[in-house]
């Protein structure tokens, strides 16, 4: 198990350092220097720019010396705990990462706080009785939301409750402080996107372990079938859908990044991608390593989590 | 003891010189329909005249398709679904529409009348008539929605198949590429690939097989390893044929039925990447009509109750085809589950 853990770490790190390499590399290119300088000094200023002082800008920014060494500087800044600097927002990665990531979490944490629950329900109540009423409708229901983007159901949603009834606002800049009313929308429009998913792994399970020797015996010996939905059932028809929901944060980081943009969130998405759209090197870089290492780490916690709860299966 | 002949196979030419209806009908809607939205600015004005046997065509495939799935109700409900919003597509230059790109009255509410139009669905800020925007926004989802799938699934199916059946270092080099990439969640990976390629239809194309391929691979790995056991296997292996007729012709078939229902389900992930892309500004380029842009142009402008309509017929024409995508998967592994 340990090795386990320590093999996905080394492979952590390893994917870390090729995929930074390779976005030094591919924002070196001219092109992206060039829209940095048109970002920093205007259009116009840059049109007019001469060869050498174009040249002597690069060098104040630091950009003329060749991108491997500069790779080397960043992995030895990053390794003393300095994520570098952002050009765009001009303030340290670090503090400005850690701002917006906390944002993201408290939107997370609503996120998962609702969707658990909801989607386990749901799966439950479908999988318990295969092929009923009750079975049937709650699967329609999961493959519609499932089918409406996030990008959809923003609207859906905004249009609805914020433009039409006006219980809500319709951004969510959080400029007056931290509004709790501002975040119902980002959250619903996540959770209806991704309920459906898991409710219906959930309810795959479940028909799974409903169709079991041991369910039926429990139920010809004469027990009470909610006994033996609560105490035989549910412990290993839980299993898949808790790992699945640790996956779901992988999941998260990618959603997020339209919700926050559509809602106008200060969240890690829209840092990404206004990051990527300055070109700012830096902020792309922490924000991907972030990325990165919340994929991996989700995956050991599902594996770990599977091994756990489900003392048949033994990593070598 | 005597030598027996090995009895030979059929040779490749013999299995590819029958082709299906099904084939020939699909090729007939989508090298047209392709050929028109990729190049028919190139073409000039006449370009229209591509679709005409993509029209007869796709009304050929939808009835076929409905007798193929009419176990499942779902299964018909998704194709429907899916051959209206590719009916559209083919025979959009046909229709009694609009100019989707000339301004004709800013602002028209939906059902009203503006000098002599009448707008079913309105128009928008710049005042281009919604419902040809509409309809015509669909050609370049459908297009490069499964053109980047289908892409995704040629690379992803010929990784798996190479590191399932071939294994050994091959299978160790692609596995650990895959992991490499599948560790990134989808939407940075996109970002950072269109954003360094440039937002076009085929760096779409691009950033979907990059982002789709290791998911495609893992599975055909998988399922290429169950069956490269199989005895039709060895049989082929024993009469000496190349590991690339192998692969092709006795793998690939094979592994057809659980690739069809995941094609289906990643067409719908590929059309809300692609319009989640285009809204961001990543994807698709304007002026031509896409239900991306068209979220994108009026989520700036059109934040109020009485304009929410800008908003609402891309978001729910692009949900409907999305829905028709997963219906069609769900009822294709509910019928492959029953038999």
């Amino acid at each position: 198990m340990l090795k386990l853990i320590l093999r996905r770490l080394v492979q952590m790190v390893l994917i870390m350092a090729v995929s930074s390499l390779l976005l030094f590399a591919i924002f070196d290119t001219p092109e992206f220097k060039k829209r940095l300088a048109v970002q920093e000094l205007g259009g116009f200023a840059v049109s007019a720019l001469t060869e050498e002082s174009y040249k002597s800008w690069l060098a104040a920014r630091g950009l003329d010396v060749p991108f491997y060494q500069r790779y080397a500087n960043w992995v030895g800044n990053i390794l003393s705990g300095d994520l570098g600097f952002s050009y765009e927002k001009n303030r340290p990665v670090g503090p400005l990462l850690a701002d917006r990531l906390a944002n993201t979490g408290i939107l997370a944490f609503f996120v998962f706080a609702l969707m658990i629950p909801l989607s386990l329900i749901l799966g439950i109540l479908a999988g318990m009785k295969e092929g009923s009423l009750q079975d049937r409708s709650i699967s329609f229901i999961s493959v519609l939301t499932t089918s409406i983007p996030e990008i959809a159901s923003a609207i859906l949603l905004t249009v609805i409750f914020a433009l039409g009834l006006g219980w809500l606002p319709v951004k969510s800049a959080m400029i007056g402080g931290f509004s709790f009313r501002e975040l119902i929308l980002p959250v619903l429009t996540l959770v209806i996107y991704d309920f459906g998913y898991v409710a219906r792994m959930t309810r795959a399970s479940m028909a799974e372990v409903m169709t079991s020797q041991y369910i039926r015996t429990a139920i010809l010996k004469g027990l009470p079938y909610r006994r033996v939905v609560m105490r035989h059932a549910l412990r290993n028809a839980l299993i898949a859908p808790f790992t699945l929901i640790v996956l779901q944060l992988n999941w998260l980081l990618s959603g997020v990044v339209v919700v926050e943009v559509f809602f106008e969130y200060d969240g890690f998405g829209k840092l990404l991608l206004e990051a990527a759209l300055f070109p700012d090197v830096e902020v792309v870089q922490a924000c991907t390593l972030v990325a990165v290492a919340v994929a991996v780490l989700s995956q050991i916690i599902s594996d770990i989590g599977y091994t756990f709860l489900n003392p048949r299966i033994r990593f070598a | 003891m005597a030598v027996t002949e090995i009895p030979s196979g059929p040779s490749a030419l013999d299995r590819l010189s029958r082709p299906k209806p099904v084939i020939v009908l699909f090729l007939l809607m989508w090298v047209p329909l392709t050929a028109y939205v990729m190049f028919g600015q190139r073409i000039g004005p006449n370009a229209q005249t591509l679709l005409l046997p993509a029209i007869p065509a796709t009304l050929a495939l939808y009835v076929l398709g409905v007798r193929a799935f009419r176990e499942s109700r779902v299964a018909v409900i998704g194709l429907t679904l899916v051959f209206f919003w590719l009916l559209m597509a083919v025979s959009a230059p046909y229709l009694p529409l609009m100019d989707p790109n000339k301004p004709v009255a800013p602002f028209a509410t939906p059902f009203s009348e503006r000098g002599g139009l009448f707008f079913w669905l309105g128009t928008d800020f710049k005042g281009r008539d919604m419902l040809s925007r509409m309809i015509w926004g669909c050609q370049r989802v459908l297009v490069w929605g499964v053109t980047a799938t289908m892409v995704a699934y040629v690379v992803g199916a010929m990784f798996g198949l190479i590191s399932g059946y071939l294994a050994g270092w091959w299978d160790e080099i692609i596995s650990f590429v895959a992991n490499v990439l599948l560790s990134f969640p989808v939407m940075v990976l996109f970002i950072v690939i269109l954003n360094y390629l440039g937002p076009s239809g085929f760096n779409i194309v691009v950033a979907v097989t990059f982002a789709s391929a290791p998911a495609i691979m893992r599975i055909v790995r998988g399922l290429a390893l169950d069956i490269k056991t199989r005895d039709y296997v060895y049989a082929a292996q024993t009469r000496g044929e190349h590991p690339l007729y192998i692969m092709i012709f006795e793998l690939l078939p094979n592994v057809r039925g659980p690739i069809i229902v995941d094609a289906c389900l990643r067409l719908g992930y590929t059309t809300v990447a692609i319009t989640t892309l285009t809204f961001l500004g990543l994807g698709l380029q304007p002026p031509d009509p896409d239900w991306g842009l068209m979220i994108r142009e009026s989520a700036k402008t059109a934040m109020l109750w009485k304009f929410s309509y800008m908003l609402l017929v891309p978001a729910l024409a692009v949900s409907s085809l999305i829905l028709g995508f997963n219906l069609m998967a769900d009822g294709l592994r509910e019928m492959s589950l029953r038999d």
